[in-house]
């Protein structure tokens, strides 16, 4: 062991605490006879070398791992587009109540009557928020919501024998996973460049819709934070080109109550529940990503969807129904967590979450767009884009000012995206938050651009109180290490 | 003063005053002037707000409407599958830190998150005996079909072989991810050649019966024609049976949900995904890499993000993005609890148990379990009445039978029994089975 320094957190893996012996749990005895084993042929031959230790190290091994992590419960976490609002904790308390955690998937559809209400409801209060009533909660997450949206499209062409459709059209400013998915659906990916508003450019729009067109997909807010707002005219120059609008609902944290996205024309949309319906994000899922469309589309819907039957819900597959995405029935667990939201919301909370959500991002944009640049200079919906090329000319780039604010004990915003903005800075504040943490943020902000000038080392070796200061990725890259090994001579393989 | 409505939203009515004042405008609607009027604020068709004492006594309601295995003897399996979930992995999942935090973008913020998800990794190679793992896909059979594709880029083939015994619940995932990129799926029995241009041999182990597979051979098979080997494991049979790794996998997949997760109706899972070191360029997903700082101290980053959707956009290895890290933190917790010895002996407590239960009940007149080869914890049986109906009457007795399996087997149910099953239960099965079959008087 090295020697021990002040404020040294132990960081050995399991593995390396490990003392042959020791146990972390007490296994019940076997209360059958002791069957038979198979040849010795078909038995492991090693062991897997997983680790030894007792209960308690492993308690205070994962809690200290946990205080190594910002979370929403203990920081301002105001990263654009991911809508990091609070987590209710009733809602955690609710997913694992025996009768919602302990059911398994294959009972028979009588059993599970609560299970397939409360999907049910789920479906309907989606349908209802959005003007998409053909809805599916089974996509895992936001890009298996856009891929089975992007499949529905397809089925919907093929079927009317209308197979010339092989171009999804989409901003430039689109999150990654919309042309990745859309390569998946075997779609040829076609962006278009936002106009000096970051809004889409109507006329390269016109241009580019054809009868190869199969969807055009827009981020609604656009990434830039901004409303469309020429969203009819668009939605209208895609339908009378034959092809479909698709709203990555990434942002609808801006709409509930606000406006409905079936209202404005589009055909499909996708929601991250564990982002506008406030389920935890897990550092980094489980998520859920239901798919919803219009009355036209919901016969191409995934597998399963619930049906009721009077008082009777069953899971069904519709007619010509895209087919099986995964697994089982979607994200249960978060579909509960979500369906707890929305009741607790309710009709009037709805429109209430958008609407501060709104104000605390105008807040921020117009307190801060002064100092650090403003990718568009109007109103914004729930998230605002800075742009600190001055700064960046001082040599501080966004990427400091986000390391620094860590040292204030605040999560960096969403850097370098979207990919229009020089030196993106993606605020997304969240209707949960108070005034008070708005003005500490703005206050920090303020103060990191007098850093700046006065002493930008405090940027560029930012932060300084984690566990680790900047770590170097590329060498990570380049020689990749990703697995504990019992040998020191660490050598990896390229 | 009126009081606000919500407990999520802190905002009061002054403080929104203040705001507005603040940004320039009169009220929010100055600032939604680009929503098209006429759609501007809709009602909404939704149910009144409830208090958190009514909401918690709707959902418990809604609860109490299902049958829950723990109250009932359960012998489900399938692709999901009941095990004891030690207190510690409830209490570590529970903690805010892990549960309220994001994707791990800001390494600095999240060595929490990035330490867990490489023992998840090291986890994984060490069960699997494989070289390399991510840290985690949707589901296991999710994992399975990105395992195809993958094949698919290395091989530069657009055939993917499966083999007949694969859950055809797994097929119809790998059809939905498959079906737009020109691959062909042939499903081949184990007589049958591979196709010339097979990128891949998909199998699982123990299959769609129950029974395990000579994964080498399958392995060797597949090799032999150039194509790879991609295989979909039951996690808890590798405490006992040998792994991909010893059998020359290249692609090793499984469902998660095994070890520590609560069955939660299906979801959600975590998608285990290991390969040899030579493939991991080519692995979907977020991989975590050990590094180092600015002052030398080892520390974990997300790496070779260069595959993935946010750098690649259309090019990447797979669209995935929001995956399951809180999941892989419930698996990681619960094999650090049941550690090296627990692995072993859960296995071998579910593998006694349900040899037991087999022997019982292919004495049962009637009965015949049909697994034939060697098999884990699951079994067919040739029921003597449709598996519908002997679970309709399984129910009265507080019993959740096996998965009805009539769809592909003639009255076949497969019968799972893991190391919660008590040989009371065990035992209740065996005569509730025995009464159902006899015939009425």
């Amino acid at each position: 062991m090295n020697a021990p320094y002040p404020g040294e957190i132990d960081r050995r893996l399991l593995n390396e605490r490990s003392v042959s012996g020791r146990i972390g749990l007490q296994l019940q005895e076997l209360d059958v006879p002791e069957q038979a084993l198979p040849e010795p042929g078909l038995l492991r031959t090693d062991e897997a070398r997983l680790p030894e230790v007792s209960q308690q190290e492993v308690v205070r091994y994962f809690t200290t791992l946990s205080t190594m992590n910002f979370s929403i419960d203990a920081n301002f976490y105001p990263l654009g587009s991911c809508t990091m609002k609070y987590n209710p904790k009733v809602n955690e308390e609710m997913a694992f109540l025996p009768g919602m955690a302990g059911i398994h998937p294959h009972q028979p559809d009588e059993t599970v009557q609560g299970a397939l209400q409360l999907i049910w409801e789920l479906q309907r209060d989606l349908g209802e928020i959005t003007g998409l009533p053909g809805v599916c909660l089974g996509p895992l997450a936001g890009a298996q919501g856009e891929y089975s949206g992007l499949m529905i499209a397809r089925a919907y062409f093929e079927e009317r024998g209308d197979i010339g459709r092989i171009v999804a059209l989409m901003p430039d400013s689109a999150h990654g996973t919309n042309p990745a998915s859309a390569s998946m659906a075997g779609l040829e990916v076609v962006t278009l460049p936002s106009d000096s508003e970051g809004n889409v450019d109507v006329e390269a729009l016109k241009a580019l819709a054809d009868e190869r067109t199969c969807v055009f997909m827009l981020t609604l807010p656009s990434t830039l934070g901004l409303f469309e707002p020429n969203i009819l005219e668009i939605t209208n120059i895609i339908h009378e080109a034959g092809g479909l609008v698709y709203a990555d609902g990434a942002n609808l944290n801006a709409l509930l109550g606000i406006v409905k996205l079936g209202d404005l024309g589009f055909d499909i949309a996708h929601s991250n529940l564990h982002k506008t319906f406030s389920t935890p994000h897990g550092g980094g899922g489980p998520g859920a990503g239901p798919v919803l469309v219009s009355e036209t589309l919901a016969p191409f819907l995934p597998t399963p969807v619930v049906s009721r039957d009077g008082h009777t819900y069953r899971l069904d597959a519709p007619d010509k129904s895209v087919g099986r995405v995964n697994g089982f029935h979607g994200s249960f667990g978060v579909l509960v967590r979500a369906y707890a939201y929305v009741r607790a919301i309710g009709a009037e909370g709805m429109r209430e979450v958008s609407e501060n959500a709104i104000i605390n991002a105008n807040y921020i944009r117009t307190a801060l767009s002064d100092e650090f640049g403003i990718a568009a200079d109007r109103a914004c919906m729930h998230e605002c884009v800075f742009s600190p090329q001055a700064q960046k000319a001082k040599g501080a780039t966004a990427l400091d000012i986000s390391k620094r604010l860590i040292d204030y004990g605040i999560h960096p915003p969403t850097m370098y995206f979207p990919l229009i903005v020089p030196e993106a800075l993606m605020v997304e504040p969240t209707e949960t938050e108070t005034k008070d943490t708005l003005d500490r943020f703005i206050a920090v902000m303020r103060q990191i651009n007098k850093e700046i000038s006065s002493d930008p080392d405090l940027l560029h070796d930012a932060p300084h109180d984690t566990p680790n200061t900047r770590l170097d990725e590329a060498s990570a890259a380049r020689k990749p290490y990703l697995r504990w090994q019992p040998e020191q001579n660490l050598t990896a393989s390229d | 003063m009126t009081t606000n409505v919500s407990p999520y939203i802190p905002n009061t009515d002054a403080d929104r005053e203040l705001m507005l004042a603040a940004i320039g405008v009169n009220s929010i609607d100055d600032l939604v002037l680009d929503i098209p009027q006429a759609h501007r604020f809709p009602a909404l068709d939704l149910r009144p707000a409830l208090s958190e004492f009514d909401l918690v006594a709707e959902i418990a309601a809604l609860a109490s409407k299902n049958a829950t295995p723990g109250d009932y003897a359960c012998f489900l399996g399938a692709g999901a599958y009941r095990h004891y979930i030690p207190s510690v992995v409830k209490s570590v999942v529970a903690r805010g830190e892990f549960l309220t935090s994001y994707t791990p973008y800001q390494p600095e913020v999240a060595q929490g998150t990035l330490q867990v998800g490489f023992e998840f990794q090291s986890m994984i190679c060490e069960i699997t005996g494989m070289e390399v793992a991510n840290a985690g896909m949707y589901d296991g059979p999710t994992a399975f079909a990105e395992g195809a594709l993958m094949a698919c880029r290395i091989t530069r083939r657009q055939t993917i072989a499966v083999l007949d015994a694969v859950d055809p619940r797994n097929v119809q995932i790998l059809d939905a991810y498959a079906r737009h990129q020109g691959i062909q799926i042939t499903v081949i029995g184990h007589g049958d050649a591979l196709p010339d241009d097979a990128a891949c041999l998909m199998f699982q182990s123990p299959d769609q019966f129950g029974a395990i597979e000579d994964m080498a051979a399958l392995a060797e098979k597949a090799h032999s024609a150039g194509a790879l080997a991609v295989a979909s494991v039951n996690p808890t049979s590798l405490g006992m049976f040998r792994t991909p790794g010893e059998c020359d996998v290249d692609i090793a997949t499984a469902e998660g949900q095994a070890l520590g997760v609560p069955l939660s109706f299906g979801g959600p899972y975590v998608g285990l995904f290991a390969c040899k070191d030579a493939h991991k360029r080519q692995m979907p997903g977020r991989i975590i890499g050990r590094t180092t700082d600015t002052k030398d101290r080892v520390g974990y980053a997300l790496t070779l993000q260069t595959r993935e959707q946010h750098i690649r956009r259309e090019r990447a290895t797979s669209n995935i993005c929001t995956s399951t890290a809180l999941i892989g933190l419930l698996m990681t917790t619960y094999l650090a609890v049941i550690g090296r010895s627990g692995f072993k002996k859960v296995a071998e407590l579910c593998y006694h148990k349900a040899h037991y239960a087999s022997a019982r009940i292919d004495q049962l007149p009637g009965y015949a379990v049909k697994s034939g080869g060697p098999f884990f914890h699951e079994f067919m049986v040739e029921c003597p009445l449709p598996p519908a109906e002997i679970n309709r009457a399984l129910l009265g007795k507080k019993i959740i039978g096996g998965h009805d399996m009539s769809d592909r087997s003639l009255n076949g149910m497969l019968i799972c029994v893991t190391e919660v099953n008590t040989r009371a239960e065990i035992d209740a099965l065996v005569a509730a089975l025995g009464e159902i079959a006899r015939p009425r008087q």
